[in-house]
């Protein structure tokens, strides 16, 4: 297959602005999706099917900051309305209407949580702008390889579905791949937390008998799937730490969902 | 003799309405101690979710046969109280299954459903203490969980066995009631004709064939009074008990959250203060809530009464909080699917209710002890409710998804976070690392925000 060479851009809303122009959308990279050294492949994918399907976006690059998320969660309510007023600023300032990110805990506080303090926009999931693209055919996905006859399994991350309901979207680009979804026992409304949520990934957990991740990870693997398919870095990473601590990381891989389709485009 | 027996029934009428209505006033009391907040919003939203979740029972069908075994008994309780209606007229007036005669076609069908469904609840009681003393179900247990150690066991099997007796009061009252019309004795025996057997008490009509006519009297009469003054003493006792689920269940589902799942709380008092420190103009709360000054470096505002950031005790909670704890059934479903207990963590969302109940009930016996005015030195926080608890939540709101009457653990465990951190700065080290961390590099981690924008650098040679 000849390599034909693709430049991919990331602009930003500092340089649309400049010269004049406006983004059909803000990509909200988040805090994992810039710094953890995992994610940032999730991200760089993701900004690949933004380029690959041609549609008109910009990130906010260098004057993004984190949503607060778990400093409002942790108790901080004065450290979290701190960031939400300097965001939206930064936002409204933009004239930013549609924002699409890959973090869960992103969507959940600039989707519900900004407007009261004066940021509304339209927020869209990546796992939900994605099937958007399947279902409009610019994005095509039916031709089997490579994942024809792969076990697939889901986890349901806790701020994309009980939290907001989400939980076809993601399900749906799995089926668009041909691969052969496998669902594990605790699923949609009934999914059971990867043990990040809530500011524990800032911290050790409180004493128990087992990880929560570990305890995921094992159903995860009863399914006998190859691949654990997520949606938001954090289950990312503790779905990653969990398959380690049963020392598994070489048989089974955990992928997102965009990484999933940037695969199936040869992106 | 019979006046005699209708002034004593006027008088335990009295004396239980009484004692009820006592009980009423103190929980409504109670449930108002919390903060104010505006559940009377969208009407005919509410009024869906209660017809689903409450009448409907929709959550509990969740699992089918548990669900349906939880509708017998609900409907039993629902539709049985049309049958005390009648006992309750007898009563007062002295009179023999007044309805009977008027309503002749239709009474013999209307008992049938009743016994019908007498016959389920004591069956499914019965189901319901096996699944709790033999099938151990393991979120009923009280060795998993410590929550459960000592009156919420007792509470509940009461309760159990309550129904169990009452249910058969019931049934062999209209067996023995059978046996005399039979015979043609008295008032009995004037409905001989008008009244059929009935579907279920027809079977236990051998058990008082061997009876003499006055020891048959003796029983239905002794049948009759277990099963009202039972009754009467249930309605009390519930106000007490776990089972206030069967009356608040309703209100409490119609005055549940509207929001997603995910959404928190604003604090506008806060609000406030973020714009002052942003320099940014101050918009007044759309929703008219207080702001309160609470001394922190405004001082544009005349000093106004001082506010606590979050809640510590009960009555910095929400009147909803406080209205959950009263209707929570101590069911487990929230704990059996936390992911913080699941994995043996001390966090349990029930203990979170259970604790909040027993918190504004121990205010409350302060209060009638030693005058409303009265405050002893503990609080909902640390006495009852520890750190180590709420620092496990993960906020995965599987709790608020598994409770089949809409309660709210999560929103308690965040207003308690909120006083640790905010009031008494007791979050743990890497949370307070965490926080500067945002405060000084846009970002819960260590890295300069110059950096932020660097994955860039990567997107047109990562492989
Ligand atoms: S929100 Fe907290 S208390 Fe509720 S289930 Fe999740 S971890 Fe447990
Ligand atoms: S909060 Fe709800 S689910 Fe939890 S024990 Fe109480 S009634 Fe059951």
């Amino acid at each position: 297959m000849t390599q034909e060479v693709k430049t991919y851009k990331v602009p930003t809303m500092a340089d649309m602005a400049a010269s004049g122009e406006e983004p059909e959308i803000l990509f909200w990279v988040g805090c994992a999706g810039s710094f953890d050294d995992r994610y940032k492949r999730v991200t760089i994918a993701f900004v690949r099917i933004l380029n690959h399907v041609g549609i008109k976006f910009a990130v906010l690059g260098p004057e993004e900051a984190c949503t607060g998320d778990p400093a409002r969660r942790a108790g901080n309510e004065f450290l979290f309305q701190m960031q939400a007023m300097s965001n939206i600023q930064v936002l409204n300032g933009y004239k930013v209407k549609k924002i699409v990110t890959a973090c869960p805990h992103c969507f959940n506080t600039l989707k519900n949580e900004y407007p009261e303090l004066g940021g509304a926009y339209e927020v869209i999931h990546h796992t939900q702008f994605l099937q958007g693209l399947i279902n409009d055919g610019r994005v095509r996905v039916k031709d089997g390889q490579p994942f024809k006859g792969k076990k697939i399994t889901f986890h349901d991350s806790c701020y994309l579905g009980r939290a907001n309901k989400i939980y076809e979207a993601p399900r749906d680009v799995l089926a668009a791949l041909d691969a052969d979804l496998v669902e594990m026992k605790r699923v949609r409304a009934n999914g059971l937390c990867c043990g990040a949520g809530g500011g524990q990934y800032f911290k050790e957990p409180e004493p128990g008998n087992k990880d929560v991740n570990v305890e995921r990870v094992e159903e995860a693997l009863s399914t006998g799937a190859d691949t654990i398919a997520v949606a938001c870095p954090f289950c990312m990473t503790m779905m990653s730490d969990g398959v380690k601590n049963k020392n598994r990381e070489d048989s089974v891989r955990i992928y997102d969902i965009a990484e999933l389709i940037a695969q199936k485009q040869g992106l | 003799m019979e006046i005699f027996q209708q002034i004593l029934f006027v008088a335990a009428l009295a004396v239980a309405a009484w004692l009820i209505t006592k009980r009423i006033r103190l929980i409504s009391r109670a449930i108002r101690l919390g903060r104010p907040e505006n559940r009377f919003d969208q009407p005919d939203e509410r009024l869906k979710t209660m017809l689903l979740v409450a009448f409907g029972q929709k959550k509990m069908f969740n699992n089918p046969l548990v669900g349906f075994m939880h509708f017998v008994i609900y409907a039993g309780f629902v539709i049985i109280n049309l049958e005390i209606l009648e006992i309750i007229l007898d009563g007062i007036l002295g009179t023999h299954r007044l309805f009977a005669p008027y309503i002749t076609s239709v009474y013999p069908i209307l008992i049938d459903v009743f016994e019908l469904l007498a016959f389920g609840v004591l069956s499914v009681c019965i189901i319901f203490l096996g699944r709790r003393f033999i099938a151990r179900v393991s979120r009923l247990q009280a060795s998993r969980h410590h929550e459960l150690q000592g009156w919420p066991v007792s509470d509940a099997t009461i309760i159990l066995v309550a129904e169990i007796l009452l249910m058969i009061a019931f049934l062999t009252w209209n067996a023995s009631d059978s046996v005399l019309r039979d015979r043609g004795i008295g008032h009995y025996g004037a409905l001989q004709g008008v009244v059929p057997d009935f579907l279920i008490s027809q079977f236990l009509k051998p058990l008082f064939t061997g009876f003499s006519d006055t020891g048959l009297v003796v029983y239905e009469r002794v049948a009759w009074w277990a099963h009202i003054l039972g009754i009467l003493a249930f309605a009390l006792y519930v106000t007490y008990s776990k089972h206030l689920h069967i009356a608040l269940g309703f209100p409490n589902v119609y005055f549940s959250d509207l929001q997603p799942k995910g959404e928190m709380q604003n604090m506008p008092e806060i609000t406030k203060e973020v714009q002052l420190a942003l320099g940014l103009p101050i918009t007044t709360e759309a929703d008219g809530s207080q702001v309160n000054d609470n001394g922190l470096q405004s001082g544009a505002d005349s000093p106004a009464e001082i506010g606590r950031f979050g809640a510590k005790d009960v009555q910095d909670l929400k009147w909803i909080n406080l209205m959950n704890a009263y209707s929570c059934t101590e069911c487990g479903r929230c704990t059996a699917a936390c992911p913080a207990n699941i994995t043996g963590k001390k966090l349990s969302p029930r203990k979170i209710m259970m604790d909040t109940r027993d918190r504004l009930e121990e205010v409350q016996r302060g209060w009638k002890m030693h005058g409303s005015e009265y405050k002893d030195d503990k609080s909902l926080l640390n006495d009852y409710i520890t750190a180590e608890e709420l620092n496990a939540c993960t906020t995965c709101q599987a709790c608020v998804n598994a409770c089949p009457i809409n309660i709210n653990p999560l929103d308690i465990i965040l207003q308690l976070r909120r006083y640790r951190v905010m009031e008494e700065s007791q979050a743990p080290a890497s949370w307070n690392a965490m926080f500067s961390n945002i405060e000084n590099n846009m970002a819960p981690w260590k890295f300069s925000p110059g950096d932020r924008f660097n994955w860039a650098d990567q997107v047109n040679d990562l492989k």
